[in-house]
């Protein structure tokens, strides 16, 4: 058995700060991203693209990036307008979204580029 | 109009209440009980007999009966079946018009229907298997408070079943102390931490300290971690008066969620928690104390597919239903069944998950499924494969018995989850994967790496043939 280690977080550390879905583990690589983006487009829900100010995250609502891809299926043009949202806002966080109209829910959300925490 | 004259005495129940051609109307409230009858009394007479003291019926002829009309008030037996693999027992179909039965009242369609007829003599044993709820019933009633999708937002929680985790020992922490775990458990990625059933108000923590410390505890937990958090306090109490009052000052902390025994509490006080939970924009979470007395006996009782039922019309935005792993594969579809019924909007008759009937619940919201009690992160992968995402996890010795503390096993549970769900998106079987995904996640995790040798291995064995079809229990 390894020794015991401190489980570290802190009010005054922003890496104690999480973002949801998948943010325990580590970044998702390009690749990892598209399954993603390929599950969402699989259920037949609608992707979407949110961004927000770092401090500003913990609002049910963040920014828009345009409107949800309602009817999206091609996963190149979804990823496409994820990294433009990053590269128009890049020190933001930006969340891809699943909407599921018939649920009337988000299928999933989850952080893909994370801004600097605060 | 057919006259009637009174003659009075006993006559044989099935000369008024088996009508095996009888058209089931939309709007009634159909039962499936398993019967074991007396032995000399046939299938006929006894499913006769249980229609009749579940409706109008006494032992007797009564002038009154002539008052009114028995045959539109009166259950009537409708159809007899088999139990597949057991010739000791039968089904008896019974169905029931909508007006026998005060609207919205929970408590007023079980005390007809397992009320004196289970102490009946004419049968030895009798068990409830299933009722169809007609949507035109389950309109008067108010449902969860809020259900699947307005606790996801609330919450801010996405395609993921959610993590919680039990207070233990469930009894004798000092109120401060109970927080300190609270606060450790979420501190380190768990979404809620419960209280014990036992856990209400005792000599050792009386509920206005643990409700104080515990919501320090969340505040400062999602101040640290961004993400928002809550754990259920319990307002189970003696009296309805005192569960309100808990529950208000609940309110008056901000507490996102509370928590009732929906058996022991009962009907009454749960459907009006419920209410009140939905009034005040508090969230629901139900334990179900007592339910295996009930529901355990294979042959007499409430099978749990009706108790959940029962709670979904009565309210509540969470409730147990088992964990299935680590047992047999028939409970693991019935286990389905119920989850089914709980969550989903349209659920059809299906016999090899033990349900009988189509039961529509129309608008009304579904419910979280709490999976509880003896599983550890070596069950993530199953627990993912059979509750999907809208179902809680809780891991209580599987969180606090780690030997780095309960924020080092809430954070090695939720790297196991989201690692499976990841994985799950990718198209991967986690079932059967499950070893190589926590594996691989445990290389940057070194708090679910510990949490993987202190529990060993559990075996995925849950690609066999489904074996319900044979038998129901």
């Amino acid at each position: 058995m390894s020794e015991m280690q401190d489980y570290q977080s802190k009010l005054s550390d922003p890496a104690s700060r999480k973002f949801g879905t998948f943010s325990y583990l580590p970044p998702m690589s390009a690749e990892e991203m598209r399954r993603q983006v390929e599950f969402i487009v699989k259920k037949g829900w609608n992707p979407a693209i949110e961004h927000t100010e770092p401090e500003n995250m913990g609002g049910s609502y963040w920014y828009m990036w345009k409107l949800p891809m309602f009817g999206e299926t091609d996963v190149a043009q979804i990823l496409a307008e994820a990294e433009a949202c990053h590269k128009a806002h890049p020190g933001h966080h930006v969340r891809l979204i699943g909407y599921d109209n018939f649920r009337q829910t988000q299928g999933t959300s989850m952080v893909i580029y994370r801004g600097k925490t605060v | 109009m057919a006259v009637k004259k009174y003659s009075a005495g006993v006559k044989e129940y099935r000369g008024t209440y088996w009508e095996p051609g009888y058209q089931v109307k939309d709007t009634d409230i159909l039962a499936c009980f398993k019967i074991v009858p007396q032995p000399g009394v046939d299938r006929e007479e006894a499913a006769a007999a249980v229609a009749a003291e579940s409706s109008t019926g006494t032992w007797t002829t009564v002038w009154t009966d002539l008052l009114t009309d028995l045959d539109y008030y009166k259950g009537r037996a409708y159809r007899i079946e088999d139990v597949p693999g057991d010739d000791t027992c039968f089904y008896a179909f019974v169905a029931y018009p909508i007006d026998l039965f005060e609207e919205g009242s929970v408590v007023n369609v079980f005390t007809s229907l397992v009320g004196n007829v289970f102490g009946f003599k004419a049968i030895r044993a009798l068990r409830l298997e299933d009722v169809r709820f007609p949507i035109a019933y389950v309109k008067t009633c108010g449902g969860p408070p809020h259900g699947i999708q307005v606790e996801r937002d609330k919450m801010d929680k996405y395609g993921r079943p959610l993590l919680g985790c039990t207070i233990k020992p469930k009894l004798g922490l000092s109120a401060k102390n109970y927080g300190r775990a609270v606060y450790e458990c979420l501190r380190g990625g768990l979404d809620f931490t419960k209280d014990d059933e036992n856990v209400n108000s005792q000599p050792f923590m009386r509920w206005r300290d643990r409700f104080t410390y515990v919501m320090e505890a969340v505040k400062k937990a999602e101040a640290e971690t961004g993400e928002r958090k809550g754990h259920y306090l319990n307002v189970t109490a003696p009296t309805p008066e005192e569960m309100y009052k808990r529950a208000e000052y609940a309110r008056s902390l901000g507490a996102p969620i509370i928590m009732h025994d929906y058996l022991t509490g009962g009907f009454c006080a749960n459907t009006g928690l419920a209410n009140w939970c939905r009034e005040n924009g508090v969230l629901l979470h139900i334990h179900r104390a007592m339910h295996a007395v009930i529901d355990r006996n294979p042959y007499h009782g409430i099978h749990f597919r009706v108790l959940t039922k029962a709670l979904r019309l009565s309210g509540g935005d969470h409730l147990h239903t088992g964990t299935v792993v680590g047992k047999l594969e028939g409970d693991r579809e019935a286990t389905i069944g119920w989850i089914d019924l709980l969550r989903d909007k349209y659920v059809k008759e299906d016999r090899s998950r033990g349900i009988f009937f189509d039961q529509d619940w129309g608008s009304m919201p579904g419910a979280f499924a709490v999976a509880s009690g003896g599983i550890h992160v070596w069950h993530m992968p199953a627990l993912l494969a059979i509750f999907g995402d809208d179902a809680v996890f809780q891991f209580g010795g599987g969180t606090l018995g780690h030997p780095w503390g309960n924020a080092a096993g809430a954070a090695a549970n939720r790297v196991a989850l989201e690692a499976c769900v990841k994985a799950r998106n990718e198209g991967r079987a986690v079932e059967k994967e499950g070893k190589e995904i926590l594996a691989a996640a445990a290389r940057h995790s070194p708090e679910l790496k510990v949490a993987m040798e202190t529990w060993k291995e559990i075996k995925f064995e849950f690609d066999v043939v489904d074996k319900l079809a044979v038998a129901h229990r």
